[in-house]
């Protein structure tokens, strides 16, 4: 182990070291002057971006390089995949400190446990061995179960907590048993070996297969694709906002990471049957991800089974095992975290005084209380949507054409029939905003960098889908597609 | 003499029990955490089988983290427990029934 490996991994000892640091200072602070907090988590975010973007390992003409006796890996899609997952949480940490000071939850404690679950969306980013996976999911999802009880005397949350904790700790059980019949029928946890002692046993291991289902049923879990959603809907509601706005996003990347480091690197050789699992996790979250939204009145849940249905495009990204379709996955994902930001950030934004508007009805006539606000609500609902244009509407077509070039036709079209189902609730909202009398007079206040923010996440809805080449040839790229 | 399938139907029956259990009960949330604790042994049972089979050390460093991690999470489940018992005055799975839809 020399010090050139160890500096690959330069952002994530940032990370951690600040993160540590926060929680440190935060002794030090008297209550006033807790915004400190905040922008050093910000600050965190944009040297932790430039330390990644710093980072040489390319000079051998190499891909790829190892660190760590092979458990961690830097490779371009990881870096554009973590870049995107600073960007978010910048995004996201200006959205809540204007929620959480609203709620009299402004504390120290939100900055540290999500900056601990960006460690671990991080390291599983990065991650090579089945021991680093699995710690990087475990650091997302404790941080992430102690944020969503993060109100502590609310009954929802803490019951949203409980459910929440009890079905992703059986998951990472799925997933470890799994891992360990993979251990078992390969001899190793280092993908790389996985991969290779893979391809010399051949594909009719019958251990192999039971631990890949296993694997499977593990991340479709933490994705939260049909049939093991279940605790999706449940968390987001139950939540507050704030903590609902980071787990939609960020951990999402990370999600779509893991399954590409287990399934393609580790697991490749087993790709017709992992698609074929994939291909009905797919189907199934795209219908009853659509359907059951349409029958949702509080918006909160309703972006939850949108979720589900937009982790049911990604998946299909993954199916066809080319490059374009990881590609096509990832630009997916990334879009969809994007989006989902922005949903939640409105959300926010409507959020009066303590009570969450987290009602459909709460959105009735956005228009005339203020137009731009109504004006970004309608270009991420669209974006939602696919409506051409809007950058929604590229990732769904490359999802979908990825399919098709896989020969997936009735694949292609179940998802092209349920994208329009799902275009009702979408654009259910924007009629509510623009044709409905509201509810409420009451002006829209926000601190200027969340007008800022919200702004500008708005319109990349639109700018990125007009410009939307660059941002597909980067995560193309990343495939070497 | 036994065999490797001694120890590996050892895990898969705490496995499934573990799994039965989070179904079954309609009782108690402790219980649950219980049963989480009983699905990760199983798996190190697994693990360390496969290590002392194999030959190979990775399987048993791969438990010492499965533990620490283990003792991580039964610390933020308890905690919740204690946010949930003091917010509901109750930790029967059937009354956590507030989110649906």
């Amino acid at each position: 182990m020399n010090s050139a490996n160890m500096l690959l991994a330069a952002p994530e000892f940032w990370v951690l070291t600040m993160a540590c640091v926060i929680l440190v200072a935060d002794l030090f602070l008297v209550e006033e002057r807790r915004g400190i907090i905040h922008m050093l988590a910000v600050i965190t975010l944009i040297f932790a971006a430039i330390i990644t973007l710093r980072g040489d390992y390319t000079s051998d003409g190499a891909r790829s390089a190892l660190a760590f006796n092979g458990s961690f890996i830097r490779d371009p899609m990881g870096d554009v995949l973590k870049l995107f997952s600073y960007f978010v949480l910048a995004i996201v940490y200006v959205y809540s400190k204007f929620c959480l000071r609203q709620f009299r939850m402004f504390r120290s404690d939100f900055y540290t446990l999500s900056l601990f679950a960006l460690l671990g969306v991080m390291l599983l980013i990065s991650a090579n061995s089945l021991v680093m996976i699995y710690l990087g999911l475990e650091l997302i999802s404790l941080s992430s179960y102690a944020l969503v009880a993060f109100d502590r005397d609310s009954r929802k949350g803490s019951e949203a907590a409980m459910k929440y904790f009890v079905l992703g700790s059986m998951a990472s059980g799925m997933l470890l048993y799994g891992m360990s019949m993979i251990y078992g029928a390969t001899g190793s946890v280092d993908l790389y070996q996985i991969a290779e002692a893979v391809r010399l046993t051949g594909s009719d291991d019958t251990m192999l297969i039971f631990g890949l289902v296993f694997l499977v049923v593990g991340l479709a879990f933490k994705l939260g694709v049909v049939p093991f959603h279940m605790w999706i809907p449940d968390v987001y509601q139950g939540a507050p906002v704030a903590t609902t706005l980071f787990i939609s996003s960020v951990p999402k990347m990370a999600a779509f990471a893991m399954a590409i480091r287990l399934l393609q690197t580790g697991l490749g050789d087993l790709h017709t049957d992992w698609s074929q699992m994939l291909s009905i996790l797919a189907v199934l979250s795209i219908i009853l991800g659509n359907l059951a939204a349409i029958a949702q009145t509080n918006i909160k849940r309703m972006l939850a089974y949108s979720t589900i249905s937009h982790m049911g495009f990604v998946l299909m990204g993954l199916l066809p095992g080319t490059a374009t379709g990881f590609g096509a996955g990832m630009f997916y994902v990334i879009v969809y975290s994007l989006m989902s930001a922005a949903g939640f950030g409105m959300v926010i934004l409507l959020s009066a005084r303590g009570v969450e508007a987290e009602k459909l009805d709460d959105f009735k006539g956005l228009n005339q209380r203020n137009s731009w606000y109504a004006a970004i609500m309608a270009m991420v609902m669209f974006s939602m949507a696919g409506v051409p244009v809007f950058v929604g509407f590229f990732a769904k077509w490359l999802v979908i054409k990825a399919a098709l070039d896989a020969g997936l036709i009735w694949l292609a079209v179940i998802a092209v029939i349920f994208s329009v189902v799902g275009a009702f609730y979408y654009i259910r909202v924007v009629k509510l905003m623009y044709f409905d009398e509201p509810v409420t007079e009451s002006p829209i206040e926000a601190p200027v960098d969340f007008r800022a923010a919200i702004s500008l996440n708005g319109v990349m809805m639109l700018g990125l889908g007009i410009f939307s080449s660059s941002l597909i040839a980067i995560c193309m790229a990343s495939f070497g597609a | 003499m036994l065999t490797l399938a001694h120890f590996l139907t050892l895990g898969a029956l705490l496995f499934c029990l573990s799994v039965t259990g989070i179904f079954l009960n309609r009782k108690n949330v402790i219980i649950l955490l219980m049963c989480i604790e009983l699905m990760l042994l199983a798996v190190n049972m697994n693990f360390v089988a496969f290590s002392r089979f194999l030959g190979n050390l990775d399987g048993q460093v791969f438990v010492f983290f499965i533990l620490t991690v283990a003792a991580a999470e039964a610390a933020i489940g308890l905690a919740i427990l204690v946010v949930l018992f003091r917010n509901r005055q109750t930790i029967n799975v059937t009354e956590l029934d507030d989110l649906k839809g």
